[in-house]
């Protein structure tokens, strides 16, 4: 019986694709707001899609849509789509006491504007699709 | 507790009284298109017989905060006096594609999206120094967008009043519903800032939110 040799050829694939960055509440909770921001546009510019299991408090919402604004370059970057279940509001004794609301936030996903686009939002539920960026 | 509780309601009626301010400083804010412009010259038209600025089907029209200060508004007995800012429009993306799809050349289009960056950087900052806020949507477009929910999320934050306006309800598919139930926690207001439609119910919820 004629050995039958079997040549393996090494296929390489080359996977298309989007890299989504999953961020945990660990990680996020020892950055400062700045940090965060900086994480997510490195990430978004990149073209990738950052989610973070806690996202951001609407303060640091802003103060991301303000940093994407002075990014924004033609051609070349046109912004984010942002993703997030409103915040909800912690009460505890201290809190009351002293006046203070803590805020809760929920997950957030922020994509490129121009491959993450939301197909329907609502309290619980987000719906988006995302696209391979184009090349050349 | 019940102490706390007490003081902590009656504490800003108190300090209104000592404090008295001339003027209640309110922004205009929402999403390119909703009307914020059209709603500025309204309530000014009405109150002053002038008016904000050009409005426009093009987003982005209003790319440069504009204030107006003095506006007495009169309404069910109540009276305040607004200082009234006029916002840019606020967006998470700026692609000036969107503005040569509404005819406009490419170093025209290119132009605005650079003032309409450099006017939503300038309506974030007016959140600073505001004492509420008129946020207006349009009816007839889904209200769970971003910038609405950061907005919203900013003033609950801040502890600020805030109005929420459904805004073109002369539209067949507006539904303010929708608006309502996207945003249960605060009081809306569904008008016409074009028509005109319920105006006198924003007047008397201004006089009563803000006053």
């Amino acid at each position: 019986m004629a050995k039958r040799t079997k040549r393996k050829t090494k296929r390489k694939t080359k996977v298309q694709g989007v890299q989504i960055d999953m961020i945990s509440e660990d990680f996020i909770s020892t950055m400062t707001s700045m940090e965060k921001i900086n994480l997510i546009l490195e990430g978004v510019k990149q073209g990738n899609i950052v989610i973070l299991e806690r996202g951001l408090t609407p303060e640091e919402e802003t103060k991301l849509i303000e940093i994407t604004m002075t990014e924004i370059a033609p051609d070349d970057f046109v912004g984010i789509e942002i993703e997030s279940y409103p915040s909800r509001q912690k009460f505890s004794l201290l809190g009351r006491l002293l006046g203070k609301k803590a805020i809760e936030t929920r997950l957030t996903v922020v994509g490129p504007a121009d491959q993450l686009r939301t197909l329907r939002r609502d309290h619980d539920l987000i719906s988006a699709l995302v696209s391979v960026r184009s090349q050349g | 507790m019940g102490i706390i509780k007490g003081i902590k309601r009656i504490l800003p009626t108190w300090l209104k009284k000592i404090f008295r301010k001339k003027a209640a400083r309110i922004g205009i804010y929402g999403p390119p298109n909703a009307g914020k412009t059209t709603l500025a010259n309204r309530i000014i038209r009405d109150w002053s017989g002038d008016v904000m600025g050009p409005v426009s089907e093009i987003p982005h029209e209003t790319r440069r905060a504009r204030r107006r200060e003095g506006v007495v508004v009169n309404a069910n007995g109540a009276t305040v006096t607004l200082d009234i800012v006029d916002t840019p429009g606020l967006a998470t993306k700026i692609d000036f594609h969107d503005f040569m799809a509404f005819g406009l050349e490419e170093e025209e289009a290119k132009r605005r999206a650079k003032e309409a960056t450099e006017g939503v950087i300038e309506a974030i900052k007016w959140l600073d120094d505001l004492d509420g806020i008129l946020l207006i949507m349009d009816s007839t477009e889904d209200p769970f967008t971003q910038v609405n929910v950061t907005v919203v999320g900013n003033m609950e934050a801040r502890e600020l009043p805030l109005l929420i306006i459904a805004n073109k309800i002369d539209l067949p598919e507006a539904s303010p519903a929708r608006i309502k139930g996207a945003f249960p926690q605060h009081p809306v207001i569904p008008i016409s800032a074009l028509e005109g439609f319920n105006v006198d119910k924003l007047y008397e919820a201004i006089a009563n939110h803000f006053g």
